[in-house]
């Protein structure tokens, strides 16, 4: 139990009687004031849930509203509902989604640590993302923001009449949720690594969640920076930002997109990193090309600083800096493709088992493939010229961040829900709501990319009436997907009290969070765990027990 | 390291009077009329040698172990990131007039920010 | 960072999550070092922001950097170099084991941050009376008006973080000088001196840079 030997035998069905569940009390008191960061990551699992359905209630209005045109919102209500939307979705889902939940919970266990390097700053980081929060709310309840997520200058500093100031304060304290967060895993994945976790024995979850981190702690502060400017410019009616005053809005674009695109890598790096874990154990086999996996996440996190203008491409920037921005942006697909290689290698000839963490798995690699190609069409600067601001766009992005990222983190959470309840999940509901999922997206967005294609502008609240065959398929898709994403509300909460008992290992999976019981005791190993192996050392064919 | 009977290390002092040294040199040089950007050039210099006097000798940055000084490193690379490839933009960028900035900007019409 | 481990001088002991005290040091001294990268770019942004001013309205800005008061500017100089002077003796006094010294030293640190704020409320007063206050009281003629105004945007933005940077430092540096006078550190223990030490002086670095993209710009013109 206390090495990282791998049996390929489910552990016998134990039920751990001395958890962190149960250790330290079940008070209210003792999971607001704790310091597990198994527990911190339920707190964060629970509010980001309730985030999740916030901004997906968002959506649902939206796509209500799209189906027939000018709607049943006034445009007014609609640029609100999709500011609401965006905001939540970005800084309150997306962005803490996988980091916060699977990463909080995973990441100490998986390096063989007690806990992660800063407890306390895990704590106030969690309390930073609920105020944050609230602050967000309430600025929507007393009456909105309409924006957009990308709050740009000048409309947002001195035209819009919504609550931008308090929209503003919401994001930059989830910001410096986000900076502790990155911070403590940097440091953590450094200093806290047990004996003989090495680098190149670490499971490429905790990679991909360190160059996330590195994202997160090198971009957000210049997000920081410049929502503050856009505050003191909207609250002093002065400043750079203002053409009128001799100021450039470009240049708040350049600020914000600067965080903007590699937030875009802070969203999809740890869905990376899930898939990674749940390919090999699915497909019994070890990764393939386990360092180029690890070295694109790296590159990722480096060349995402790169190629931030190519969302300013018709936004007035000189030519000489589109180009520059456009190959670039083209450099960054290179890694991207070749984590999809590397997946796609590890399946074949693997003795691949269709459970729903797989089936999550397997979607992710579909639909992030067309949202990265579709990203190469985005680059190419006279093709950008044509689908800017229209629902190609939206399509591209929603394609990465919904059918890669939202997927990724509900295959992760079916994957390690044995590890954090010790109860199994009813696997033929899973399946049904991973099918679900799978269809009512594509459904939903890729009738999108038609619609941009055509010319459709996003962020309208009406169309012309050309458009409403493939609005009513979206639609119809949307519905589909949000009873995919309400079914798991359901089966998850039951089995926390009717799931069968799982075990230590039930995927008689390798890696040192699957050696110790489930739910794992507060300081996760009764020894430290010495390693020897590098990881996913799956035997090439199951053995009877698996099946 | 010399540690005399204060407890002060000599080149904690002799770093501190380099610090006030270039203080005064940055000071008294601003107000040399120079060629061109000469002026910001010098006063920037001389920061970056001050700063560096402060990372080498009071942070200790250059003992520090090589984990320390890529974190150092870091911050310093993705700034240069930030305004290198700002720069291609607005190095290049064509500055058209600005137009007549009497012109009715639309904030005539504005309520107050809440 | 905020984790600092229970006072004790004789046998420190490293919090449940580590497996040593030097294990514990050192993620501090790394963890504060990460953060003062997240600085730069903190601080950068608005750099970016100042460069992109002066880079297009230099002759304003040489105007309005005439309007500000140098005097001051540079005792500020003088009173952070010395405050970090300071600070970095607290540590080595620390590390020595002398609480006496160390006490001293970061208290004679803390009242010099004290009094750089102290000079630059002083200083901000002289721009209130002077109507250099974008957006509350501003009132410059001239060809440059506007562009003096953008560059006291910036200028309260940058040296008004900066101020709260300070503030916090004092504020730690305090609390430490409170602890070390009751014999919290000792040569085997003295994290958080350390620690507190790199920020104050990252504190001072960014002031070194902002002293003569403040004060010095056009001194050398009409």
């Amino acid at each position: 139990m206390t090495t990282a030997t791998v049996t390929g035998k489910p552990e016998e069905p134990v039920v751990a009687t001395k958890n962190y569940l149960t250790e330290g009390g079940v008070t209210l008191r003792s999971w607001l004031l704790t310091r597990d960061h198994k527990r911190i990551a339920i707190l964060y699992t629970l509010s980001i849930t309730f985030f999740f359905f916030v901004g997906g209630a968002a959506a649902t209005l939206i796509r209500l509203n799209l189906v027939t045109p000018p709607g049943i919102f006034t445009p007014d209500i609609y640029n609100r509902l999709f500011t609401l939307h965006g905001v939540i979705m970005v800084w309150f889902f997306l962005i803490p989604s996988i980091p916060n939940t699977m990463g909080n919970f995973l990441i100490p266990l998986m390096i063989g640590a007690k806990d992660l390097a800063f407890p306390r700053l895990n704590l106030l980081s969690w309390y930073l993302y609920v105020g944050a929060g609230f602050l967000a709310l309430f600025a929507i309840l007393i009456g909105g923001v309409d924006t957009g997520w990308t709050f740009y200058t000048p409309f947002s500093s001195l035209y819009s009449n919504g609550y931008v100031v308090l929209a503003l304060a919401a994001v930059l304290a989830v910001g410096f949720s986000s900076i502790l967060t990155g911070l403590n895993f940097i440091v953590t994945t450094h200093r806290m690594r047990a004996p003989g976790m090495t680098w190149y024995r670490l499971p490429v979850f905790v990679w991909s969640n360190y160059a996330t981190s590195v994202i997160m702690v090198l971009a957000t502060p210049v997000l920081a920076i410049t929502l503050i400017l856009v505050a003191a410019e909207r609250l002093l009616k002065v400043g750079i930002f203002d053409p009128a005053l001799g100021g450039d809005p470009l240049l708040f674009q350049h600020l914000f997109w600067f965080y903007s695109h590699p937030a875009v890598y802070i969203m999809i790096l740890p869905g990376f990193g899930v898939i990674s874990e749940i390919v090999p154990c699915f497909a019994r086999k070890p990764l393939f090309g386990y360092k180029f996996v690890v070295w694109s996440s790296i590159a990722i996190s480096v060349i995402g600083f790169f190629v931030w203008a190519h969302h300013m491409f018709v936004a007035g920037i000189s030519l000489y800096a589109g180009l520059v921005f456009s190959l670039l942006s083209y450099v960054i697909a290179v890694p991207s493709a070749i984590k999809v290689f590397n997946w796609t290698a590890t399946l074949h000839k693997g003795w691949i088992s269709f459970d729903a963490p797989m089936l999550y798995a397997l979607g992710f690699i579909g639909l992030f493939t067309i949202g990265g190609l579709t990203g190469l069409f985005v680059a190419n600067l006279a093709f950008d010229v044509h689908v800017t601001d229209t629902y190609f766009v939206v399509a591209h992005f929603h394609y990465i961040m919904v059918g890669g990222m939202v997927s990724a983190y509900f295959g992760g959470l079916h994957y390690w829900w044995p590890k954090v309840t010790g109860r199994l999940y009813p696997e033929w509901w899973a399946r049904i709501a991973a099918l679900l999922i799978f269809f009512g997206f594509n459904l939903t967005f890729f009738p999108q990319f038609i619609l941009g294609y055509l010319g459709m502008e996003r962020r309208y609240y009406s169309y012309p009436p050309e458009f409403q065959a493939w609005n009513i398929f979206s639609s119809a898709g949307a519905s589909v997907l949000a009873v995919g994403y309400a079914l798991p509300f359901f089966y998850l909460g039951w089995s926390l009290f009717r799931g069968k008992r799982a075990g230590a290992n039930p995927w008689a999976a390798t890696g040192l969070e699957w050696q110790t019981p489930s739910p794992p005791p507060t300081h996760n190993f009764d020894r430290t765990p010495t390693v020897t192996r590098p990881p996913y050392q799956y035997r090439p064919e199951p053995e009877p027990q698996d099946v | 390291m010399t540690t005399r009977t204060t407890g002060l290390p000599r080149s904690y002092l002799f770093t501190w009077a380099a610090l006030v040294g270039l203080l005064a040199a940055t000071m008294a040089l601003a107000y040399v009329p120079m060629p061109g950007p000469l002026n910001l050039v010098l006063a920037l210099g001389i920061s970056a040698v001050k700063a560096l006097l402060v990372l080498a000798l009071f942070m200790k940055l250059f003992r520090a172990p090589a984990l320390t000084r890529a974190a150092a490193a870091a911050g310093l690379f993705w700034l240069a990131v930030l305004f290198a490839l700002s720069a291609t933009d607005y190095l290049t960028r064509k500055v058209e007039p600005a137009g007549d900035l009497s012109a009715p900007t639309g904030r005539e019409y504005q309520q107050g920010d809440r | 960072m905020s984790d600092a481990a229970p006072a004790s001088q004789s046998a420190p002991q490293p919090e449940p999550q580590y497996a040593t005290v030097e294990q514990q040091a050192e993620a501090a001294s790394f963890g504060m070092w990460v953060f003062l990268a997240t600085e730069v770019l903190f601080f950068g942004g608005m750099l970016l922001a100042y460069t992109w001013l002066r880079a297009n309205h230099p002759d304003g800005v040489a105007e309005a950097g005439r309007h500000t008061t140098v005097v001051i500017g540079s005792v500020n100089t003088l009173v952070l170099l010395t405050s970090s002077f300071t600070m970095a003796w607290a540590v080595h006094a620390a590390e020595h084991g002398r609480q006496k010294a160390l006490t001293r030293l970061l208290s004679a640190t803390a009242l010099l941050g004290l009094l750089f704020l102290g000079l630059k409320g002083y200083e901000y007063h002289g721009e209130w009376t002077e109507h250099l206050v974008p957006g509350l009281n501003f009132h410059q003629d001239g060809p440059h008006a506007r562009t003096i105004e953008l560059f006291y945007f910036l200028y309260f933005l940058l040296t008004g973080l900066h101020g709260i940077h300070v503030t916090i430092g004092i504020v730690l540096i305090a609390l430490l000088a409170v602890r070390a006078r009751r014999g919290a550190f000792s040569a085997r223990y003295y994290t958080p001196v350390e620690v507190t030490g790199l920020y104050w002086h990252f504190v001072d670095i960014v002031w070194i840079f902002l002293y003569p993209l403040i004060y010095l710009v056009g001194r050398s013109g009409p």
